[in-house]
């Protein structure tokens, strides 16, 4: 498996990820419990609920919990805008840009319903999954979670 | 591992298809009698001469709606003469999206000279009768002896940014289809966009 990343000035680190690997880590990741969040610097209720993610990931880090915060900005904006963004925010999570080309297989792959509207989650536990289109406040994000465990 | 690949796709692919969504092609476009920033009330009627319609559910704030604004422009322009004019309906609630108001309206439409109807969706009835969840997203309609029926839903291309050298124009597309009595290939894509801004539920 190889991702590519860009390291910006602060060591964080925004790599490019395709579906098949973003799965194949899932799959490989047992008992773990995996957030992934889709989000854009350019929308508006995604940079809103981004710091619930980060405190989920930091309230819950000893347990077999995993964030991943993937950006669908378009790529030509890595510079530009996700990593300036990931810098200023200080985001612990680990963050990634989609790497696909196709929205109408990309999208259904990740949840059929999706209609593509940002922010969308999808949280899986081995072969368990549960996609929400929707924004969460920390309470309801932190309820989701529980009651996915 | 292929097999366990194409296994796991099955399992993802599969879960999750109960949910709502747009209106499907081949079903009836339900009436839209909504209030436009000219004051006046628009419905199908208002066009006599239409042949069908271009409906786009959009916003002024959603940046993926604002790089589509000038295509939604060039649209009405080329295919409203041809009896296909564009009716925008905002999507978004004001109270949740401030930026969406009616008098926000009215400003966007007056300074880019918009030269079809930008609906005031109150209540948000017709964004949810239509099940845009997506800002932008087009429903293209036409007449037919059944009344009218949606042929195409989805994106306008599948270029946002614009710098596609391989640009599928799919609305076009669908259009150039109805024009010549036949069903467009590509009937419903999806693509990345902004989410409806819902009324708070009290």
């Amino acid at each position: 498996m190889s991702f590519i990343f860009c390291l910006n000035a602060s060591g964080q680190e925004v790599g490019l990820v395709t579906l098949n690997q973003l799965y194949d880590r899932v799959d490989h990741g047992r008992d773990t419990i995996y957030v992934i969040n889709f989000w854009a610097t350019w929308c508006v209720p995604c940079v809103k609920e981004l710091q619930n993610f980060e405190r989920l990931s930091n309230v819950y880090k000893n347990k077999n919990l995993k964030v991943l915060l993937i950006s669908l900005d378009f790529k030509s904006k890595l510079n530009e805008s996700v990593l300036p963004f990931v810098k200023r925010n200080k985001m612990k999570n680990e963050v990634f840009m989609l790497n696909e080309p196709d929205p109408q297989i990309y999208i259904n792959r990740i949840d059929s319903s999706w209609s593509g509207a940002l922010p969308a989650t999808l949280m899986v536990k081995n072969k368990k999954r549960k996609f929400f289109e929707k924004g969460f406040t920390y309470s309801e994000l932190l309820n989701e979670y529980k009651n996915f465990k | 591992m292929k097999t366990l690949v194409a296994l796991s796709l099955f399992v993802w692919s599969t879960t999750g298809l109960a949910q709502s969504g747009n209106l499907k092609p081949g079903t009836s476009a339900p009436d839209i009698s909504l209030k436009n920033v000219t004051g006046e009330t628009v419905s199908f009627t208002t066009f006599r001469e239409a042949r069908g319609y271009i409906i786009v559910f959009t916003c002024n704030t959603c940046p993926v709606a604002k790089a589509y604004e000038q295509r939604i422009i060039e649209l009405n322009a080329k295919f409203a003469p041809i009896g296909y004019p564009v009716i925008a309906i905002n999507t978004n609630d004001p109270q949740v999206s401030p930026g969406d108001s009616f008098e926000a309206m009215v400003d966007r439409a007056k300074t880019k000279k918009y030269m079809f109807p930008y609906l005031f969706d109150e209540g948000q009835n017709i964004t949810t009768k239509y099940g845009a969840r997506n800002t932008p997203t087009i429903f293209l309609v036409k007449h037919s002896n059944e009344g009218n029926i949606i042929v195409y839903t989805g994106a306008i291309d599948n270029d946002p940014e614009e710098n596609k050298s391989d640009r599928i124009n799919y609305l076009e597309q669908a259009l150039s289809a109805v024009q010549a009595g036949k069903d467009p290939a590509i009937t419903s894509t999806k693509a990345i966009g902004c989410s409806v801004k819902r009324k708070r539920s009290t």
